[in-house]
């Protein structure tokens, strides 16, 4: 699956876009986070491979702002010393040992965050957060 | 050799065969060690000052010892970002070779008439930096868990509600006191592996316990020669701030018991999995593990797998144990003979509390009412206005509590017009105490989760008491 940051301007807000992308696309649209507020809206959603380039296409039409999210979390390697404190946190499997590495696959992310408090090396970062 | 590939070579040759073919075997380890710290000189002011107070990058050093001694401990959080930056974090960043600023506050005499000062300094500008551990290299490390419903921020890590996860300290097959557990070698004087430099063993640790294989060491070094890939600062979420160190110890293959003893496997190495949703000094014990299952990543828990991870770093641990070894072979880390071995004998006893804090039975009110689930809302309504109280348990059939209403939630339930049975507006989610528990653990449970009072129910579950927020704040207000 790939990921798409949305940034939804205060203009279009209020109005169904993500309903309206759906019934044009028939795309199955997963959305994992959303802020919305007065000013603006940042809405993180999953969407599959084949149908990204239609679902991207059709939010930009909108007016919306979308960015392909390929790294939704982030690791400093030069403090990050393979202790594992983000393993068995990750409610999505994002970390796991290979030969006492600490290995990620960041697209498993959906970035809750709790991992980059548990890192007592502060070594992982959200991106766009 | 390293303590991970003995096992092997023993099993192949025995014992005897390996007091032939190995001559060494390097162990490691890399973990938080929060009983670490530092003595700094940091040399003689114009006019000469008599340290009082010091603060390193806003961090406090202990100033009461001479004039210009100080002792940084890890986990002192600093004035300004707490435990983001620590007394670690200032002993990494001297490592490091960064500048760190000092402010300091003299007694004022006539030997010593300067009372303030401030400088900056790098670890060259400081005449001795003498790491003293109190506590290091724990043998073994009981793992955790947390039953409770709320996550748990602690010194081992994060913990998860509802045996959410497992967190694991220790290297196991590589842990220096399990491949020496008699300490056939290791004693008073054993040079060793610290941080990258060469340190030695003062003696045995701060709760020493090898009766019950939980020993320790006390050990030292020279800062100066220390380097940062081998101490690392860190901080654990909501606990505090840490020092990563990696720690390494040689034992040569002398015998065949210290061959036998280097052959330790994971497996062989047991550890409890302990509750830290009990914030109590003896946390239960869940089950009994090796470290073989806490590294096969899941330990089974009632039934279900459930993640366990470490937070020491056994990628680090073996660095340590193969640099020490390529130090041993290139012939520029000597072992030593020790002077004195260690203690078999140790105390970890609990801590002798003179005054006694009341418990939540103390406080409690007995005379508590308590109504069944089945009434109805204006019933239950009557009863708290006849007994002039806010809070109304709910029990079972069977006497046991399963919910609670308070008046707010009897006038919310009217004024949205639903009078009907009281367990369907009561919070079923009831956070109650034991009568044995300190007040100060029911405060805590009153203010993390704003509520203001706990039904008070025994080992069956059923209500004896009732303890609020009031009367807590009667009592804190008698002791004044």
């Amino acid at each position: 699956m790939t990921k798409l940051m949305l940034r939804v301007a205060p203009g279009i807000v209020r109005q169904p876009i993500i309903a309206s992308v759906i019934l044009e696309t028939s795309a199955l649209l997963n959305i994992e986070r959303a802020r919305i507020d007065a000013a603006q809206g940042e809405i993180v959603l999953e969407v599959s491979p084949d149908k990204c380039k239609e679902v991207k296409m059709a939010f930009e039409r909108r007016g919306v702002d979308v960015e392909i999210l390929e790294m939704p979390v982030s690791r400093d390697e030069g403090e990050c010393i393979h202790c594992g404190g983000c393993v068995s946190i990750c409610p999505t499997s994002t970390f796991r040992f290979e030969e006492w590495w600490v290995v990620m696959d960041s697209g498993k992310c959906i970035q809750c965050g709790s991992c980059v408090e548990a890192c007592p090396q502060r070594a992982l970062r959200l991106m766009l957060r | 050799m390293t303590a991970e590939e003995m096992p092997e070579i023993v099993e192949e040759l025995g014992t005897a065969g390996a007091v032939r073919e190995v001559d060494v075997v390097t162990t490691g380890t890399f973990g938080a060690m929060c009983s670490s710290g530092v003595f700094l000189n940091v040399g003689h002011s114009d006019p000469p000052i008599k340290i009082l107070k010091a603060y390193l990058n806003k961090v406090e050093a202990y100033g009461g010892v001479a004039a210009v001694d100080l002792f940084l401990g890890a986990t002192q959080p600093s004035e300004d970002r707490g435990i983001e930056y620590g007394g670690a974090h200032v002993i990494e960043d001297l490592v490091a070779g960064r500048r760190v600023d000092m402010e300091a506050v003299g007694a004022g005499t006539d030997c010593y008439p300067q009372v303030e000062l401030e400088t900056s300094l790098r670890l060259d500008d400081i005449n001795q930096a003498t790491m003293l551990n109190p506590r290091n290299a724990y043998q073994r490390y009981n793992a955790a868990t947390n039953s409770s419903d709320r996550t748990v921020h602690t010194y081992m890590g994060t913990l998860l509600p509802k045996y959410g996860n497992i967190h694991y300290c220790g290297a196991g097959v590589l842990s220096p006191i399990s491949n020496d557990p008699k300490f056939d070698y290791i004693g008073i004087g054993t040079r060793i592996f610290l941080a990258g430099a060469q340190g030695y063993v003062v003696g045995s640790g701060t709760q020493h316990n090898p009766q019950n294989n939980f020993s320790t060491l006390m050990v030292t070094g020279d800062l100066k020669r220390m380097s940062t890939r081998f101490l690392r600062a860190s901080t654990f979420y909501k606990y505090g701030s840490s020092l990563y160190l990696g720690i390494g110890i040689p034992i040569p293959i002398l015998n065949e018991t210290i061959a036998q003893n280097t052959a330790v496997r994971d497996r062989d190495i047991l550890v409890s999995i302990v509750d830290y949703g009990i914030p109590r000094r003896d946390r239960p014990t869940i089950k009994v593990v090796s470290y073989e299952d806490l590294k096969s990543g899941f330990v089974e828990i009632n039934g279900k797998d459930i993640p366990a991870s470490p937070l020491s770093s056994f990628h680090m641990a073996r660095e340590v144990a193969d640099t020490l070894k390529c130090q041993i072979e290139r012939g520029e880390f000597l072992l030593t003979q020790a002077v004195e071995p260690l203690s078999r004998l140790g105390s970890a006893r609990p801590m002798k509390q003179t005054k006694e804090f009341p418990k939540v039975e103390d406080v409690m009110s007995r005379d508590v009412v308590v109504v069944k689930e089945g009434i109805r809302v204006d019933e239950a309504a009557k009863v708290i206005v006849g007994g002039s109280f806010d809070h109304l348990p709910i029990i079972s059939d069977e006497g046991m509590l399963i919910g609670i209403v308070t008046a707010w939630d009897i006038s919310k339930a009217v004024a949205g017009g639903k009078t009907s049975k009281v367990s369907e507006i009561m919070t079923r989610r009831v956070y109650a105490a034991r009568p044995d528990e300190p007040i100060e653990l029911a405060a805590r449970t009153l203010d993390i989760h704003s509520i203001s009072a706990l039904p008070v129910v025994d080992k069956e579950n059923k209500v004896i008491g009732m303890v609020t927020s009031n009367d807590l704040s009667r009592l804190f207000a008698r002791r004044r």
